[in-house]
This record gives C-alpha cells, sequence and structure tokens, in this order.
C-alpha cells in the first residue's frame, strides 16, 4: 500500500530505482531524514554520499557522477536546491543537459512553521527559466511513483518538486504515465481548472461544490510544468467559458504562467490564477490555515470559476 | 625516453602551445592571453606526458579528467587538443564565431572537453563527483583540477576542498595557478588570500609547492601527488601571467585584452624565438 505522504513515497522509488540501475546515486545536504534519502542510504550506503550543508558543491559534484556515467539524485528543501545553487544548476547541469534530478522536497508552503526561508515559492518559475531543464510537480504519493519511474531513462536534467505532507489519492493508480502527460481526472463542460500539486486535490473539491450550483467543471492535472504539453492544454481549454489555474507557487513563472504561454495564439476563455500574489510565506501553526491565509482553497478556485462565468453572462 | 629529453619535448610543446593561443586570439579582438600563457607547461606535461588520455578514445571510461576550473584560459587547452588531434585545426582560425565550435569558455559541444566550467569556483565540485563516481568503478584514474589564484575566493571551491578530503579522494591533483594577476589588478590588491599553503593544509590536503614553467619540477610534483595515498594533493604552481610575451607578462591589462598588429607579430616572434632556444 502506497503511503499517503509524499516524501515516503519519495524515499520508496529512489530505493526502487536504486535496486533497478547501480548508475543511480543519492546527494544529500543534511536534510535526510526531510527528504527522506535515508531511505536510500540504509540500503544502498556505498551509493548514498552525504555532502554537508553545502548545496553549490553537492549540485556541481552531482555534475561530475553525471559526467562520469551515474544518474544522480540532489536534495535539499525546494527553497535550497533550486535557488542556493541556481548558478551552479545552469552551468555545471543545464547547458551540458546531464541527467541529474534535483529534488526540491518540502516545496511550496508545505514547510509551514519554518517561513519565508524555507518555503519555496518560486522554484518551479526558476527552474522553467532554465533551458534543458524538465520540472515536474506531482499531485500525490502515486503520481510521484509513477514520475520516479520515468526518471531512469529520461534525458537530461528534472527537477520534482515535492510536498512535505500526506496528500490526498487524486491521481487513478492503473492509468499509463508519461513525464509531460496532462490527465483529465474530472470531466466538464463549462470550466477547466488546471491543477499541479496539492492544488489538484482542492480543484476537484471545487469542481464537486460547483456541480451542486450547476456549473460544470473539467480538472486536469498538470504534472509536468515543463515541456508543458501545449496541445494537450489547448485541447481540454478549448469548449468552456472559464480557464483557472491553480498552484501552490507563486502567481509569477509557474502553472498560471506555462497555461496562458502554451495558450497564447489561440482564442481562449478568460483565465485566471489561483496562487500565491507575488509574495513570501509565512509561519503558521498548522499547514491548512497557512493555505487559506494565501487563498489556496477549493472555495477560491471555486470563486474565480464563478467570477469568470458571472463577467461573460453580463 | 630519457628524462632531459622528455623535458625539453615538453618545454617545445608549451612554446607551441603559447603560439596557437596568440593566433586563436589574433588581431584587435579581446581574448584571455596572461592565463592561457601560465598554463603551457602545465598543460603540456598533462596532456602530453602525465594523463592517460587517448585522443582516438574521448569516451574511455578509464582516461584521466582535465577540469579547466578556471574556464576563461581555455584557449591553452584548445592547443593542446588541436596539436593532438582531437580538435581540427581549421577550428583555430574560429575561436568564439559563431561558424567554429571553440565557445568563450569550456563546453561539451567541443571534443575532448570533459565539464562546463567557466564560472568560477565549481571545477573541483565537478572532479569530486568525477572521482566518487571512478571509485565506485574501481577505476584507477586520475582527476586535475586546474584553478586560478583569484578563483579561490570562491567559497564553492573550498567547500570542494572539504568534500574532497571528507572523502579521502586522492585520485584528484588540484594545480593552482599562482600567477598572482586577477582581472582588475594582482591578487594582493583585488582580494588577497594569505597562507594558500596552509589553508590548504588545514582543509586536509597535501601540498606541494613548484615553479609553473619548470618541466622537471611539474613532472616530479605530479609524480608525487599520484603517490600519495588517503588525501587529495594541490599542487601550487607558482607562474607568470602572460609568461613568454613581453609586453603582456605581469599586467592585468592582458587577462583579457585585444592586441595590435604589432604586438601580435612581436609576441609570436618571442615565443617562437623561446620555443628554438630549447633545442
Amino acid at each position: 500500500m502506497t503511503s499517503p505522504n509524499l516524501r515516503s513515497a519519495y524515499g520508496a522509488s529512489l530505493v526502487r530505482l536504486g535496486k533497478k540501475d547501480s548508475r543511480v546515486v543519492a546527494l544529500e545536504a543534511d536534510l535526510g531524514k526531510s527528504t527522506q534519502s535515508v531511505m536510500f542510504q540504509a540500503e544502498f550506503p556505498d551509493r548514498y554520499f552525504q555532502m554537508g550543508i553545502a548545496e553549490q558543491n553537492m549540485a556541481s559534484t552531482a555534475a561530475g557522477f553525471a559526467l562520469a556515467g551515474m544518474i544522480p539524485f540532489i536534495h535539499s528543501f525546494a527553497v535550497f536546491t533550486a535557488g542556493r545553487d541556481y548558478d551552479q544548476l545552469r552551468n555545471s547541469i543545464c547547458i551540458p543537459n546531464l541527467p541529474v534530478r534535483i529534488c526540491g522536497s518540502s516545496a511550496g508552503l508545505s514547510d509551514f512553521g519554518d517561513g519565508k526561508t524555507h518555503q519555496g515559492v518560486e522554484d518551479a518559475a526558476l527552474m522553467r527559466a532554465l533551458p534543458n531543464m524538465t520540472v515536474l510537480c506531482p499531485a500525490d504519493s502515486i503520481e510521484v511513483e509513477k514520475m520516479m519511474d520515468c526518471l531512469l531513462d529520461w534525458k537530461g536534467p528534472v527537477y520534482i518538486r515535492i510536498n512535505r505532507n500526506d496528500l490526498p489519492f487524486v491521481y487513478p493508480p492503473e492509468e499509463p504515465y508519461h513525464i509531460g502527460k496532462v490527465t483529465m481526472l474530472r470531466e466538464g463542460n463549462n470550466a477547466a481548472i488546471f491543477a499541479s500539486g496539492i492544488m489538484v486535490s482542492k480543484a476537484l473539491e471545487a469542481a464537486t461544490t460547483l456541480e451542486s450550483e450547476g456549473i460544470s467543471a473539467r480538472v486536469l492535472d498538470v504534472g509536468t510544468l515543463k515541456p508543458l504539453d501545449r496541445d494537450t492544454v489547448i485541447r481540454y481549454s478549448s469548449g468552456v467559458e472559464a480557464i483557472v489555474t491553480a498552484e501552490e507557487h507563486s502567481v509569477i513563472g509557474g502553472l498560471g504562467s506555462a497555461v496562458v504561454e502554451a495558450l497564447r495564439c489561440v482564442a481562449h476563455a478568460p483565465v485566471e490564477f489561483v496562487g500565491i500574489a507575488d509574495s513570501f510565506g509565512l509561519s503558521a501553526e498548522n499547514y491548512g490555515d497557512l493555505l487559506a491565509h494565501f487563498g489556496l482553497t477549493s472555495e477560491a478556485i471555486s470563486k474565480a470559476v464563478k467570477t469568470i462565468l458571472r463577467g461573460r453572462k453580463k | 625516453m630519457l628524462e632531459p629529453d622528455k623535458i625539453r619535448k615538453i618545454e617545445r610543446i608549451a612554446w607551441d602551445l603559447r603560439a596557437d593561443v596568440v593566433k586563436m586570439i589574433g588581431v584587435g579582438k579581446a581574448g584571455h592571453l596572461g592565463g592561457s600563457c601560465s598554463l603551457a607547461e602545465i598543460v603540456a606535461a598533462l596532456y602530453f606526458e602525465k594523463m592517460h588520455f587517448d585522443p582516438k578514445a574521448l569516451g574511455d571510461p578509464n582516461r584521466d579528467r582535465f577540469i579547466l576550473s578556471k574556464g576563461h584560459s581555455v584557449l591553452i587547452q584548445y592547443a593542446a587538443l588541436i596539436e593532438l588531434g582531437v580538435i581540427p585545426r581549421e577550428e583555430l582560425g574560429k575561436v568564439k564565431t559563431l561558424a567554429g565550435k571553440l565557445q568563450g569558455h569550456p563546453d561539451m559541444m567541443t571534443p575532448g572537453m570533459e565539464a562546463v566550467t567557466g564560472s568560477l569556483g565549481q571545477g573541483l565540485s565537478i572532479g569530486v563527483g568525477m572521482a566518487l563516481a571512478l571509485r565506485l568503478a574501481k577505476s584507477s584514474s586520475r582527476v586535475y583540477v586546474i584553478m586560478g589564484d583569484g578563483e579561490l575566493a570562491e567559497g564553492q571551491l573550498w567547500e570542494a576542498a572539504m568534500a574532497a578530503s571528507r572523502y579521502g579522494l586522492d585520485s584528484i591533483t588540484g594545480i593552482l595557478d599562482r600567477n598572482q594577476i586577477q582581472a582588475t589588478g594582482p591578487t594582493k590588491e583585488i582580494f588577497e588570500i594569505p597562507d594558500i599553503p596552509e589553508k590548504w593544509r588545514a582543509f586536509g590536503w597535501n601540498v606541494l609547492s613548484v615553479n609553473g614553467h619548470d618541466v622537471g619540477a611539474i613532472l616530479k610534483a605530479l609524480d608525487e601527488a599520484a603517490a600519495k595515498k588517503g588525501a587529495p594533493t594541490l599542487i601550487v604552481a607558482e607562474t607568470i601571467k602572460g609568461k613568454g610575451v613581453s609586453f603582456a607578462e605581469n599586467l592585468a591589462a592582458f587577462h583579457n585584452a585585444a592586441m595590435t598588429q604589432e604586438q601580435y607579430d612581436k609576441a609570436l616572434a618571442e615565443i617562437e624565438a623561446a620555443g628554438r632556444k630549447v633545442q
């Protein structure tokens, strides 16, 4: 039985990949319990490298591993693996297009207590801007497992955002998977809600509420923020009167931006973003309160849909 | 080959490489003359004597690795790879042009390059990763990382120095091009880093010092580094920035400068004369 915890699913998947392929190595920057890379350490102590609290060195060291034919996974909080070592990701890894896997754990606001410095709210924007980088944001632990199974053969660097917490199961376990896939989790005709990460489950809740009010909304899980499947996004955006994107990330440069980039040059319904309005996070006593503080709720999603639809009727 | 013959051969090659560096820069175009010329003997000793490197088997997993962390001096590496036949000689006239494959800094699109470097401070970390991977593969390959003395201000190098020592990576030989000049002036004026050998020793490294233009001393230090077990070695190579080009020696102005036709002719003439003296 898969754990609903994304970190546990990540750690277990890393072990599975390690068993399958001896090229897999893991590098850690003293957050192995948080990222759950310790599961790999227990199984493969010889292929686990504690690099100390030195993310820049960890990233370029991973480049060296990849240049010698290995598939290195590096770990820290999203805010650090995407930010502290940005130049190392850019130059050591992305320019030569190396198969380094970058785990951005405790992504978004999911490390709710630690506040601004530890909450990666702009990591996907940074990673999306890097040429050659693939950017993943799984909605639940099943999608984590499915994504991880794609990472032995995928060419080039991959950044994967991992939420710290248990998330509701939303992804159909039997559904075939590939990187780049946009999955329709619920059908609907009036509105399209594109969501990633924790906001997928909230989008599904919103769709249920909207249905009770006579609005039919389709829900699309966009697990791959880059490369975005543009044709599929356009297809799922057609025929609806409202498009809403929902992400646990800044509204600048993340899923919302990616969807609008995809829809450029085609006629489409108005788009509204549900996300963090260009600000840093905050410390909170629990995750739910923090998400609500920043408007990352199912209510915010349904409201966005209804606001667009009302505007259209005028 | 007898030792004196071997040394003379490498000295001659070093002057040939310098001449090619000057030709790559040409007239009226900026190029990193100073830091390329300070490395000529070191690069020649590595590529033409010490490194296990077959120009016909670039993908050999057991080759020794050459990483130029101070990537701006890549012209001297291009010169070596041209001499070895890895890079076609016609590329020499197309450095930093859209028509050529030789970028302004090391790039994997160029044959023979082992890493992307040039954003300073990253090469030693890349070397640490390679050395760890080679150890897992039970390979005896060595990893050579060339750093600049100005580059030592980058914190990442010290992170990598700790990691190399933490893992006892004796397959790594770091070489510090101690030419004492950085982009905008002498290192002691711009950002002096005192006690360099002591610092590296404190970080757990075996440290050797050589005259970086004395080929016999370089070869001996490289052997000593390879013989050292349990710790990485840093060779502090005392060098002259712009070595061999009288008007460029020890001048920050020729870190990355353009030459006039007159300067270009003079540089080539001086280098060729120095090369002839080695015979």
